[in-house]
């Protein structure tokens, strides 16, 4: 057993922390005072998280005085402090690296989270079963749902198998199989987006991508049976919408919602794949401003600092905004549900008449 | 005075090397032949050595489809807002303006009611010119409302598709007109309201991924570009070379994800046996009369 660091010197750690902070602050304040680039959020992000480990050594070390016990209070309250201005400040492009954290929660780990009695359920009856796309039978606080969610992965091999979370036309059209089973048997759906985008290869090309796509959209928008969407990290383009035509779209804070990716769009409109911050804002990808858009229904917040710093809260935190959500939808008869989805689809526009 | 004094200004060096004959041969992109342009006019802008099928604007479509040039514009009056005041290199609202000039639409979609062999049809046709016939709001809301007038009126639907996809400086609004005008082929679906998709070079990404492949019959001209992703994208993905004509209408035939190849000169006549099939008072009048 590795024996507990020893802290040779409490007041020396205190002070090492304080001088570390005082520097990302100081760094964090002349970025934001001229708007200059000198800190990225996920920098300062990952420093904090270092301090914060020091932190709690130090309290886990015996012998520590009153005067030692309110300095680390005085620190956290800092790094508290300094987390909301990362936050708040946090642009487009820093959310995006956000989104795509590897240690983000994943489908499965919120299936393992919010839900019980899970099933999964294989294959498209056509071709092959897509591992980037997982369904299965599940209960939501005892209810029987229909669970559908883009994979990804933490390893190579498992990153390999789940093709990096990009789907192909096999996985879309098991995602609509298991959407009509939930139809026909009655039961709710709910989505979880989390893809880089459908994959662009040959095979799925031949397969059919494009239209694995167009009619999982138009099935969906008629679908007889709530469905409830919800962006746990990246929404990628055709590849997120083909599992996103719902009654209910949320998004987690630190996601994005794109038509292209910000690398994308940098290489063609910028002709330069390093301007992908410009690209990002330039998109309005966060949720916030999707919200602004009217293009998503609500906005769930993360723990402090993102998803990926604590799966149990980020769960949390999510399950309690599906339940407000499933309770809304499911009371609505399935005529009244399939048009209300048609009117909030059929308003997502933004145009001017003018004279012809 | 000077023999080679320039009067006037610079020369303008920018864009295609022009010459004086400009706008009367035109060369095969497909063949390399010299073809006059009134010849290839006449032929419908189909190569007459190759067949190639040139790019025709959406007025031209229209010209080729409904009886007699005879149709009314309708929608006409939208444009777009700019939602996220978007600029790259150049501001997207210019982007917008230049197009309108260059296309005298307001954006990349006509929409016409007229008759296709005697038959009331509504025909949605692309126009690739305009900013690579992407589809934003406007392309979106022109299309849904095209597609909500044959709902209504049950005159059969045909779009004509040329375009690159959703359109970026739209953002997630371009993405929400895919789900938007794939509800309404859902409603129109249900009606039972004939729809015919026809693809055109090129007809990629999202319109690709949304309504292009959702026709009652998707067909689409020879040799026409159409998929999800774009060629490069691809081969950056795969790290390999394409097969030749990948990803052409030929292909896309070959693998079953199109009903028809059909030469422009009888696009027509397809759509219009095709009609006359899912015509459905005929079928009623057959039966009552049985």
């Amino acid at each position: 057993m590795k024996a507990v660091p020893a802290v040779a010197n409490p007041a020396l750690v205190v002070t090492s922390a304080d001088f570390l902070l005082s520097m990302v602050e100081a760094r964090w304040t002349a970025r934001n005072g001229d708007g200059s680039k000198m800190e990225t959020g996920i920098r300062a992000q990952q420093e904090l998280e270092k301090i914060e480990q020091q932190i709690a050594k130090l309290q886990a070390a015996p012998g520590q005085n009153e005067e030692t016990r309110g300095q680390i209070q005085q620190l956290r309250d800092r790094i508290h402090a300094l987390r909301q201005q990362v936050s708040l400040h946090r642009n487009a492009w820093e959310k995006t690296e956000l989104a795509r954290h590897p240690q983000r929660p994943y489908t499965l780990d919120y299936v393992e989270r919010i839900f019980t009695d899970w099933s999964e359920i294989h294959g498209d009856r056509g071709f092959a079963d897509d591992p980037a796309i997982v369904c299965g039978m599940a209960r939501f606080h005892g209810e029987d749902v229909m669970v559908i969610g883009h994979q990804k992965a933490r390893d190579t091999k498992q990153k390999v198998y789940r093709n990096f979370g990009m789907p192909n036309p096999e996985g879309y059209r098991k995602a609509l199989r298991a959407m009509k089973i939930a139809e026909k048997w009655g039961r709710p759906v709910l989505t979880f987006v989390d893809t880089p985008g459908a994959y662009p290869g040959l095979g799925a090309e031949e397969r059919g991508q494009a239209e694995a796509i167009a009619r999982n959209l138009r099935e969906m928008a008629r679908l007889r049976v709530p469905i409830i969407t919800t962006i746990t990290g990246e929404g990628g383009s055709g590849g997120a919408l083909a599992i996103a035509v719902a009654d209910r779209v949320l998004m987690m804070e630190n996601t994005i919602y794109s038509v292209i990716s910000p690398e994308g769009c940098a290489s063609i409109m910028w002709r330069d794949a390093t301007k992908k911050d410009l690209a990002a804002q330039a998109l309005h990808i966060t949720a916030k401003d999707l919200s602004e858009l009217g293009c998503i229904d609500d906005i769930v917040p993360e723990p402090e600092g993102g998803a990926h710093l604590d799966h149990e809260a980020a769960a949390a935190l999510l399950d309690e905004a599906l339940v407000k959500h499933f309770a809304q939808v499911r009371a609505l008869p399935a005529a009244e549900l399939v048009a209300s989805r048609y009117n909030k689809f059929r308003h997502m526009a933004q145009f001017l008449q003018v004279e012809a | 005075m000077t023999w080679f004094k320039r009067q006037s200004g610079e020369l303008d060096t920018s864009g295609e090397k022009k010459v004086r004959t400009e706008g009367l041969w035109v060369k095969c992109e497909s063949c390399r032949q010299i073809i006059w342009k009134k010849d290839l006019e006449e032929n419908l802008n189909v190569c007459p050595k190759c067949d190639k099928h040139f790019r025709i604007d959406a007025r031209t479509r229209l010209a080729n489809l409904l009886d007699d040039n005879q149709y009314e514009v309708f929608d006409a009056d939208l444009v777009s807002t700019d939602p996220l005041k978007f600029v790259d290199l150049k501001a997207y609202s210019s982007r917008l303006k230049q197009a309108q000039a260059d296309t005298g639409l307001k954006d990349a979609v006509i929409n016409a009611r007229g008759k296709l062999n005697g038959r009331p049809v509504v025909i949605s046709a692309m126009e690739y010119a305009f900013i690579g016939g992407s589809m934003g709001a406007v392309v979106g809301e022109v299309i849904t409302r095209a597609i909500e007038h044959a709902t209504d009126s049950k005159a059969p639907i045909i779009i004509v598709s040329a375009s690159g996809g959703a359109r970026m400086m739209e953002g997630a609004i371009s993405l929400m007109q895919l789900a938007k005008i794939s509800a309404a082929l859902a409603r129109l679906d249900e009606a039972n309201v004939p729809y015919i998709s026809v693809l055109t070079d090129p007809t990629t990404g999202g319109v690709t991924a949304s309504f292009a492949m959702l026709g009652d019959l998707n067909i689409a001209e020879p040799g026409a570009l159409i998929g999800f992703a774009g060629p490069r994208v691809i081969e950056q993905t795969i790290r390999q070379k394409l097969p030749q004509g990948f990803q052409r209408s030929e292909f896309l035939l070959e693998h079953g994800m199109l009903d028809a190849v059909v030469h422009r000169r009888q696009m027509k006549a397809y759509i219009a046996r095709a009609l006359e099939f899912m015509d459905q008072s005929s079928v009623v009048r057959r039966q009552s009369s049985a």
